[in-house]
């Protein structure tokens, strides 16, 4: 565990900085150093912007100088994922085809954040267009998952997780669209949250899927993820699907941290076979807490959830075909093979087939398929009743209870390589996160401890409905602070030195 | 390749031609369909563009609800229903121009549907015919960019040296519109095709929606043809000629279609389904595209726009506001001016009808027509150009009552109402008048301002005119003596001469008076 400022809470650090106990710089230099001494073995970073972070320190201290306010994030260091465009960094996407791009424009979350006061220490490692569950897809390299540097990170955000996990940032951005902020969180021992689809901005968020693509936060405690969540979202007029309502609120919902009188249901589908041991043993213990925290437990029946995984294959593909073909090797990334003898066309098909790795191609073959004239019906039309369908089990479920909780995962961390090379097992880890980016509501992952087989972090998924999203930190914040009580410190402290 | 062809005349004895006609109109509002950037033509390449426009990575779309408006509107003039609730939806294909790779179109759940559009075809030495042209859709989609092949002969993507792309023109609006098989015209198709286009462009400039300018590709034209034996219940395969850039096109196009078909079927060939490109020089067309190996766009509803969903009230509100649509207008005018349908037909075929009415609006009575119809018409097919057209050609400029400026044909129709007024009050004669006219489409001025330069006021001062004529009489005594006996025709001579003398500046009637007073 280590000491001094990267230790820190974000909530901690604004604290600290706003009443002058400690500076921006100091801050920022201190998560710098931390990066120099452990993202070799990390490799969360794609790219860390030393020079950048520490200007931004400096103008946040003149403004406290000046007696200016701080911004709800004022001075606190945040890593980026590599898919929100960033006027002032690459963003890559882990992708060669993007390799050196540079955005002229910045992402809406990551505009907000910097407005809110937040320092981006860089852009975090990622699967290639989001498309994994484990940065094993990045063509950049693996990220390691701190509690065992030859585990995976999960994925697609599994460079912000690590990076968050290692103490290199207090918070991260990550985007969600089948799991892949809760995913990587629990596997890394961290909060991460999906908010509801439309609460934040997908405004310059490298598009993967566009019906289910949904940017949040990943951080060490759920008030950090509330905090973060508060700063980065709300209404956004350059995206079409954001929707016009207030922020929930998410703080507020994570100072409260209490249970008492909630209704929490059970997803039955969610468990069972297929799942670690440890994982079950974990969720049981945390559904049993609740229920001593006051809750009343309640069993609840989702049938559809055993057909939102292959709809989300059908449906995230074929956005991703349409999404992904922007790359052309016309405008901006990669242009391979243009000696001046070939026409456009076999430009773009020999830089697309040198820019794009396995996965991505993998899956815009298959979206290109589901999409083509003759099998749309069978594919992506069936794939979207298969969505109705799930949101209807959620809304009857949550006409029984107010939040939904499952397992984050039906594993811990993977050895990196394990899954490689075997889509389907890979595909699994999003089992239980899926249902609620097919059906756009809040979700958040908590540790709940580590499975007593491996040693290897839990998550504990809270599922609430659209909008609700402050129920999900109030029973995350609540879980949280009884499992600190219980255990006298938080989970990472239990994780190795780096 | 030559064709070999078949007579029209033939070919519309044996065969019945069906068409359709797929319309692109650029909206002409401020900002693009999905981005604020301007809409406007003309700039240079590649200034009006932002991450939207140009597709970059993590760009979203976000609905020009003006757009919404425009296309609304349309459908409404066209008679169409108003879909409650409809989506775009992406039609992916690979080009260059794309920046995106897909264009945000619609597909199964356009705006508006289902609509008519009555037309009046003038035949040739027979009566005017109306038909009724029944709309498939109107749907709104975005623009490509631009792309210019540069070396190379063709100036096609083939054998180019290399290719430019502007993509200023990505994601302006455009609304298209499709008409359902247009049958049962025969001989008349081409006719009849080209009435349609010419009737929607005047519907469309009407509402405002667009500057509609063919030549300019804000209005763009998709010809469908195809024939089969008269007396089939069978349709025949159809081709689609693009690249149609002007009226005459639209007609030449289909009446090219129908001779070759006609050629192909009687040699007992198929017809191709296949996309055909228009030569506007040689007048015929040539394959492009096959469309037996057709694309497939991949079509689904576009996931990063919400539905549409236009509220019935404000649809209403829409519908109400309408502006009274050529086809009342017309109506309206051939009463108001008492004109014959023949006159009419004329007036509309020149493309005088506006001009006429801004000329009528200027104070001038609806007999001025024959200003445009005859002097300023054949200037304009000598420079072949239109009556509108020449207008912006000339660079003609004046400022309205209110200092306001005119476009280049209301100030035209201005200058040619106060020609009008001026031969009215006798201060022009019809020469003269001409003489103004030519000097006002040179860019000379106003009519006062062209008289005052050229001094080509009439001559009224009589002791002016009377030493012309003593000069004229003295030197043709034996004609002034035929007068004074009688033979008062013979006053023509002097007449000439005396206009002649005061270079046609003077009244020929005023002129011809003072010589009988002289000379009895």
């Amino acid at each position: 565990m280590t000491a001094g400022l990267t230790s820190m809470t974000a909530a901690e650090m604004a604290a600290a900085i706003a009443s002058g106990e400690v500076s921006a710089v100091e801050v920022t230099q201190a998560h710098l150093d931390r990066i120099a001494a452990v993202d070799g073995q990390v490799h969360a970073f794609l790219h860390v912007a030393a020079g950048q972070a520490l200007a931004a320190a400096r103008a946040v201290d003149a403004k406290r100088a000046a007696g200016d306010a701080l911004g709800l994030l004022g001075g606190v260091p945040i890593a980026v994922k590599d898919v929100f465009a960033t006027a002032d960094m690459p963003t890559t996407c882990g992708s060669r085809i993007l390799d050196g791009w540079q955005p002229p424009y910045e992402s809406t979350v990551t505009g907000r954040l910097r407005a809110a006061g937040a320092i981006p220490l860089g852009k975090t490692n990622m699967d290639e267009f989001a498309m994994g569950s484990s940065t094993e897809n990045s063509a950049f390299g693996p990220s390691h998952n701190p509690w065992d540097l030859t585990r995976v990170p999960g994925g697609s955000s599994g460079g912000s997780s690590a990076a968050v996990a290692a103490f290199e940032a207090p918070l991260a951005t990550g985007t969600d669209t089948g799991g892949s902020i809760r995913q990587p969180a629990a596997v890394c021992g961290i909060v991460g949250v999906k908010p509801t689809y439309g609460g934040s901005s997908r405004y310059g968020v490298v598009a993967f899927a566009s019906s289910l693509d949904t940017p949040g936060p990943l951080a060490r405690t759920v008030l950090d993820a509330a905090l973060l969540h508060e700063a980065m979202s709300g209404h956004d007029p350059c995206d079409s699907t954001s929707i016009d309502a207030p922020v929930p609120p998410v703080v507020a919902a994570a100072r409260q941290a209490d249970v008492e009188g909630m209704r929490i249901g059970v997803v039955t589908e969610l468990g069972g076979e297929g799942y670690e041991p440890g994982v079950l043993a974990r969720f049981s213990e945390a559904v049993e807490l609740l229920e001593s925290l006051g809750a009343k437990i309640v069993e609840v029946s989702c049938p559809h959830f055993a057909y939102a995984l292959p709809a989300y294959y059908l449906i995230a593909p074929s956005e991703c075909s349409s999404n992904l073909a922007r790359f052309d090797a016309m405008r901006y990334g990669l242009r391979s093979g243009d000696d001046g003898t070939r026409s456009a066309e076999e430009v773009m098909s020999i830089t697309r087939g040198e820019g794009f790795g396995a996965e991505v191609k993998r899956r815009i073959i298959l979206g290109a398929y589901a999409l083509s004239s003759g099998y749309y019906d069978a594919y992506y039309g069936k794939a979207q009743q298969v969505r109705t369908l799930v949101i209807r089990d959620f809304d009857a479920a949550f006409g029984q209870a107010d939040v939904l909780i499952s397992p984050s995962t039906p594993t811990t961390a993977f050895k990196i390589g394990e899954r490689a090379d075997d889509p389907m097992a890979m595909y699994l880890a999003d089992l239980c996160t899926i249902p609620s980016d097919l059906a756009g509501n809040a979700a958040l992952s908590v540790p709940c401890g580590l499975a007593p087989e491996n040693g290897l972090p839990v998550g504990l998924q809270i599922m609430a409905p659209v909008l609700a999203d402050d129920r999900t930190y109030r029973v995350g914040a609540a879980v949280e602070a009884a499992l600190h009580d219980r255990w006298g410190h938080p989970l990472l402290a239990e994780a190795p030195e780096l | 390749m030559t064709e070999t062809l078949v007579s029209f005349d033939a070919a519309t004895g044996r065969y019945d031609p069906v068409i359709g006609l797929e319309t692109h109109v650029e909206l002409g509002t401020a900002s693009k369909m999905f981005c604020g950037c301007p809409a406007s033509f003309g700039a240079e390449p590649n200034t009006q563009v932002c991450p939207v426009c140009l597709g970059l990575p993590g760009s979203l779309p976000v609905v020009n609800a003006v757009a919404i408006e425009s296309a609304i509107r349309i459908g409404l003039a066209l008679n169409c229903a108003i879909a409650s609730w409809c989506r775009f939806a992406r039609k992916n294909y690979f080009y260059p121009d794309m920046p995106k790779n897909f264009q945000i179109s619609q597909y199964d759940e356009p705006l508006c549907t289902n609509g008519w559009l009555d037309v009046t075809i003038h035949p040739e030495g027979a009566p005017p015919q109306q038909i009724r042209v029944e709309i498939e859709r109107v749907h709104l989609e975005e623009d490509t960019g631009k792309t210019q092949h540069m070396g190379g002969a063709t100036g096609r993507i083939h054998g180019a040296d290399y290719s430019l792309v502007d993509y200023n023109r990505a994601g302006i609006p455009l609304v298209e519109i499709v008409t359902k098989p247009i049958t049962g015209t025969g001989p008349l198709a081409p006719l009849a095709a080209r009435a349609y286009v010419a009737e929607l462009r005047d519907l469309l400039r009407a509402l405002g929606v667009s500057d509609v300018r063919m030549e300019e590709g804000s209005l763009r034209c998709d010809v469908n043809t195809s024939i089969a034996p008269k007396g089939s219940d069978r349709w025949g395969t159809r081709t689609e000629t693009k690249n149609v850039n002007s009226l005459r096109s639209v007609e030449r196009s289909v009446r090219f279609e129908i001779e070759r078909q006609a050629a192909l079927l009687d040699a007992g060939h198929r017809i191709v389904l296949e996309t055909r490109h228009f030569h506007e020089d040689s007048g015929i067309t040539t394959p492009g595209r096959s469309k037996e190996e057709a694309q497939d766009y991949r079509y689904f509803p576009e996931p990063d726009l919400v539905p549409v969903a236009p509220p019935a009230d404000w649809v209403e509100t829409l519908r109400a506001a309408l502006p009274e649509l050529p086809s009342a207008r017309r109506a309206r005018f051939q009463s108001e001016w008492n004109l014959s349908d023949h006159d009419m037909a004329a007036l509309t075929n020149a493309g005088a009808l506006d001009l006429v009415a801004e000329t009528v609006a200027a104070g001038a009575p609806p007999e001025a027509r024959k200003w445009w119809l005859g002097p300023i018409l054949e200037r304009a097919n000598a420079q072949g150009s239109t009556l509108p057209g020449l207008a912006t050609l000339a660079g003609i400029s004046k400022l309205g009552a209110h200092g306001e400026v005119l476009t280049p044909e209301r100030a035209l129709a201005w200058h040619v109402a106060r020609v009008d007024e001026l031969v009215a009050d006798g201060k022009l004669n019809d020469k003269l008048a001409r003489q103004v006219l030519d000097g006002v489409l040179a860019g000379e001025g106003s009519p006062d301002e062209v008289i005052a330069t050229r001094g080509l006021a009439i001559v009224s001062d009589d002791t002016a005119l009377l030493a012309a004529i003593d000069e004229a009489i003295a030197a043709k005594p034996d004609i002034a003596q035929k007068i004074r006996d009688g033979k008062t025709a013979a006053a023509g001579v002097f007449v000439g001469a005396v206009m002649k003398a005061t270079r046609g500046q003077a009244d020929a009637a005023r002129v011809r008076e003072l010589i009988l007073q002289r000379l009895q």
